[in-house]
């Protein structure tokens, strides 16, 4: 049997660590994809709509 | 590309991608600085204010299992609208946000679980129980994954918006389902104390606290929203942009 506080403690330890996980995730996610993009965008390959403000899709 | 044409002046101008980024990146310092702060002062209170007479230390979880069980299901009310979005005014960036809102809800659904039972343990004597609330929350957190699921063995987002934003839009009915499962069937769950008609029925002593941990966790959900609807762009572009290659290489390669 836990003590109290042993139970509080890892509802917020868990939720911690949840927490954390998605805001690696998000910034990790992100910043491949950039890399991939500034990859392709160096060997010469560009968006069709590159230069126009409207018209394009994600 | 002028700043000028970048503006966003209606609505509607939110459905330009590159407008999106350029949003999103004026937005996301800002909403990550008011998160931080609100979960500084949130978990200041939730550790400052006192204990239940009954449930002691643990009504402390109340703070972290209230706030992530109303975001799962802000959650799936927001992909939800973003379906709507897809299915009806076709919007360019309601499948966008419908995706990179499912893994976010997982993860809040899963914290509602999990420091529900470790609130259940000490307080009615078990992890778990199928009572109505428990299990409606469950089903939501399955139908998270399963969507996670379908929207990654379909490749090509065009295909697989229309069947996603379905699917979000037929488990929609969970939501009032779990909302209102603690008065319409008999469960160990206890019925809503905050959002109620009358008023809340709970201390303003943990009211408060609830409060501005509630206010900590939309904003998070924001935060991560926005973030991972630029990733999601940004990975559309970089398969576009693949596919593109793909192609001209195609023509260089017949061409000699």
């Amino acid at each position: 049997m836990m003590s109290h506080a042993a139970y509080v403690f890892t509802s917020y330890g868990i939720a911690t660590l949840t927490v954390l996980g998605l805001i690696a995730w998000v910034i990790l996610d992100g910043r491949a994809r950039r890399r991939e993009l500034v990859e392709l965008e160096a060997s010469g390959v560009r968006r069709r709509s590159a230069g126009q403000a409207s018209g394009e899709t994600p | 590309m002028s700043e000028n044409s970048l503006a966003i002046r209606k609505f509607s101008d939110l459905a330009n991608p590159t407008r999106f980024l350029a949003l999103a990146d004026r937005l996301l310092p800002w909403l990550s600085g008011l998160t931080a702060l609100s979960f500084v002062v949130g978990l200041w209170l939730s550790f400052a204010t006192e204990g239940d007479y009954q449930q002691g230390e643990t009504v402390r979880i109340m703070y972290v299992h209230v706030p992530a069980a109303w975001l799962s299901m802000m959650c799936y009310s927001v992909m939800a609208l973003a379906a709507l979005g897809t299915l009806v005014w076709r919007h360019p960036l309601a499948d966008v946000s419908a995706r990179a809102a499912a893994p976010i809800g997982a993860c809040f659904t899963f914290l509602a679980l999990v420091t529900g039972s470790l609130w259940g343990k000490p307080m009615w004597g078990t992890w778990w129980v199928w009572d109505a609330r428990l299990t409606s929350v469950f089903v939501l957190f399955l139908m998270y994954l399963g969507l996670m699921a379908l929207n990654r063995a379909i490749d090509d987002p065009a295909r697989s918006s229309k069947v996603s934003a379905i699917l979000v839009l037929v488990g929609f009915v969970n939501i009032p389902i779990i909302k209102f499962s603690v008065e319409w069937w008999n469960t160990l769950h206890q019925p809503a104390s905050v959002m109620r008609l009358d008023g809340p029925t709970i201390d303003p002593e943990f009211l408060w606290p609830l409060i501005v941990m509630a206010i900590a966790f939309t904003l998070l959900f924001f935060t991560l929203h926005i973030a991972a609807m630029r990733n999601e762009i940004l990975r559309r572009r970089v398969t576009a942009l693949r596919r593109l290659a793909a192609r001209a290489a195609g023509r260089e390669a017949r061409a000699q």
